[in-house]
C-alpha cells in the first residue's frame, strides 16, 4: 500500500532521515513509537510534502511519488479547527475545497458527526466546546478527505486521560469501518499496543527502526494481557536506553 | 459603570472644572480662551451653523475611508501573495510616510480644486498606510499548521485567501481601521484649512480670523464627536463581524 524505501532528509548537517525504509498494509494500523526529537514528525513532513525529501521513494499502491500530497489525511495534536466555522462547517472544509457537491457531503458528514457522537452539536463553534469533542471534529474532517491513508501526529496527546481512552476506540473505527489505512505517530506506548497492527520501535537521528512488534486479536486492546505488558517493559526499557546513550 | 471608566469621567470634568475656574478668576476674554461652559453653549446654539459643515466633513472623511480601503485590501494580498511585489512597493510605502501629509496638502488643492476632492484624498493618504500594514501584518500572523492543512486539502490562494487568511486578520484589520478612522478627520481638515469653501475645518478658519475662539472650539468639540462615533461605530461593526470570539 504506502512503501518508503531509503528515504533521506537532511536539515544541513543534521540528518533526520537516513535510508529509511517503511510499509503500511491496506487498511493496517501502523504505529511509530520512538524517543521524542527522533524525526517522526519530519517523516510526516516529508511524506505528505511540506518539506521537501533529499532522496529516496515513496510508493503508494505501487505508483512512485514525490510525495502523498493529496493523497493522505493528516491530523495532529493540535484540532486546527477554523474559530469562525461551526463543527459542520470545519467538517465540510475538505469537501468544498476539493469543490464537491455540497449536499451529498453534508449528508455524509452528518452521518459521521452521528456515528462519532456528535450529533446536536453540528451548529457549535469550536470555542463553544471540549477539547475532546473537537478532535472528534477534526476527526471527522480527516474522515471528510476521502484518502484511504491516514496519518496521525499524536492526535490524543493534548487531551486528558479519559477523554484519550474513548477517542481511542473512535480512532478504531477509522479502520475497521472506514476502511481507511492508517500511520500514526505516539509517544504513549500503551496507546500503541492498544490499537496497533504494527508497532515500530524507533531510534534517535538519524531515524531508524529498532524493532517491529505484530500484534493480534481483538481491539481496543486490555493492557492485562501478560505478553502485552512484557512488550511494553521492553519497548520503555529500549527507549529508555535511547535517550541515555 | 465600572471603576476606570468613572475616573476617566472624574478626570474630565475635573480638567474642565479648573478651565472654567481659571477662565472665570482671572478674567480672560472669550477671544482668547473662552471657558467649556462658553464653548458648549456655542456648540448647542450654533448646531445650525455647525451641522452642514460637519456634514461636508464627515461625508470627505467616509469617502475617503472607502477609498482607501478599496487601495488598502487588494494591495495587502497582493503583497501577501507575492513576496517580491511587499519587497517593491515597501520601501516606497514608507518613504510615502516620511513626507508628511501638511507638505502636499497645498499641492492637492491646486491640482484638485477647492471642492471635496482634494480633502478626500488627504483623509484617504493618511489612513491608507495603517490599514494596508495592519492587513498585512494579520496575513502574516496566520499559524503555519493551519496555511499546511489548507495545502494538504489542494486550497489554492486565493481560496485559503478567502477561508483562512482573510478571517484570520480580520481583528488585526480592525484595530488598524480604529487608528485610521481616528486620523482621517486630521486629513480632511488640514485640506479644509488649506483651501476650502464648507467643512469644519473651513469654518476655524473663518472663526479664528474673526476672533471667535469659542466657535473654533466648538468646532473642534464637534470634530473630537465625529471622531469618537466613528471609532465606536468601528468597533461596533468588529463585535458584529467577528462572532467567534
Amino acid at each position: 500500500m504506502l512503501k518508503v524505501s531509503r528515504l533521506t532528509k537532511r536539515f544541513g548537517d543534521l540528518s533526520v532521515l537516513e535510508e529509511f525504509d517503511l510499509s503500511v498494509p491496506r487498511k493496517g494500523f501502523t504505529i511509530l513509537i520512538g524517543p521524542s526529537g527522533c524525526g517522526k514528525s519530519t517523516l510526516f513532513d516529508v511524506l505528505t510534502g511540506v518539506v521537501p525529501k533529499n532522496d529516496g521513494e515513496i510508493s503508494w499502491r505501487g505508483e512512485s511519488l514525490p510525495h502523498l500530497g493529496k493523497k493522505s489525511a493528516y491530523m495532529q495534536q493540535n484540532d486546527l479547527l477554523l474559530p469562525w466555522f461551526s463543527l459542520i462547517d470545519n467538517a465540510l472544509l475538505p469537501a468544498r475545497i476539493a469543490g464537491q457537491e455540497m449536499n451529498t457531503a453534508r449528508k455524509k458528514a452528518l452521518g459521521i458527526f452521528k456515528r462519532l457522537g456528535l450529533d446536536g452539536f453540528e451548529d457549535y463553534l469550536p470555542a463553544k466546546i471540549s477539547g475532546g469533542m473537537r478532535q472528534r471534529c477534526a476527526l471527522v474532517r480527516t474522515l471528510m478527505f476521502e484518502h484511504e491513508l491516514v496519518l496521525l501526529d499524536e492526535p490524543l496527546s493534548a487531551l486528558d486521560a479519559i477523554t484519550r481512552r474513548s477517542l481511542q476506540s473512535l480512532l478504531l473505527l477509522l479502520q475497521s469501518e472506514f476502511d481507511k489505512s492508517i500511520l500514526m505517530i505516539t509517544h504513549d506506548i500503551e496507546e500503541a499496543l492498544i490499537l496497533a497492527d504494527d508497532i515500530l520501535v524507533l531510534s534517535r537521528l538519524p531515524m531508524q527502526v529498532l524493532e517491529r512488534f505484530a500484534l493480534s486479536g481483538p481491539k481496543p486492546r486490555g493492557l492485562s494481557d501478560p505478553q502485552l505488558l512484557e512488550i511494553k517493559e521492553y519497548v520503555l526499557h529500549r527507549l529508555q536506553e535511547e535517550l541515555n546513550i | 459603570m465600572n471603576r476606570p471608566r468613572l475616573i476617566s469621567i472624574a478626570g474630565i470634568f475635573l480638567i474642565l472644572a479648573a478651565w472654567e475656574l481659571v477662565c472665570k478668576s482671572f478674567e480672560i476674554p472669550d477671544f482668547i480662551l473662552p471657558q467649556p461652559s462658553r464653548i458648549m453653549t456655542v456648540a448647542v446654539k450654533q448646531a445650525a451653523v455647525l451641522l452642514p459643515h460637519a456634514g461636508v466633513t464627515a461625508l470627505e472623511v467616509v469617502i475617503g475611508i472607502l477609498i482607501s480601503l478599496m487601495v488598502a485590501i487588494p494591495l495587502a494580498m497582493i503583497m501577501f501573495a507575492h513576496p517580491s511585489v511587499e519587497n517593491a512597493i515597501a520601501p516606497f510605502l514608507v518613504a510615502s510616510q516620511a513626507i508628511p501629509v501638511f507638505a502636499i496638502a497645498p499641492l492637492l488643492v491646486v491640482w484638485l480644486g477647492y471642492g471635496i476632492a482634494s480633502k478626500v484624498l488627504m483623509a484617504a493618504v493618511i489612513i491608507f498606510f495603517p490599514i494596508t500594514v495592519s492587513l498585512l501584518e494579520g496575513f502574516k500572523s496566520c499559524d503555519q499548521e493551519y496555511r499546511v492543512l489548507f495545502q494538504l486539502m489542494g486550497a489554492g490562494f486565493w481560496k485559503t485567501m478567502r477561508l483562512l487568511y482573510w478571517l484570520w486578520a480580520l481583528p488585526h484589520f480592525f484595530a488598524g481601521l480604529k487608528v485610521g478612522v481616528s486620523v482621517a478627520t486630521i486629513g480632511a481638515v488640514i485640506g479644509e484649512w488649506v483651501g476650502a469653501q464648507q467643512g469644519l475645518g473651513y469654518l476655524m478658519i473663518q472663526a479664528n480670523a474673526r476672533l471667535r475662539v469659542d466657535l473654533v472650539f466648538a468646532a473642534i468639540l464637534w470634530l473630537s464627536a465625529m471622531g469618537l462615533s466613528m471609532w465606536v461605530l468601528v468597533g461596533f461593526l468588529e463585535k458584529k463581524v467577528i462572532t467567534w470570539k
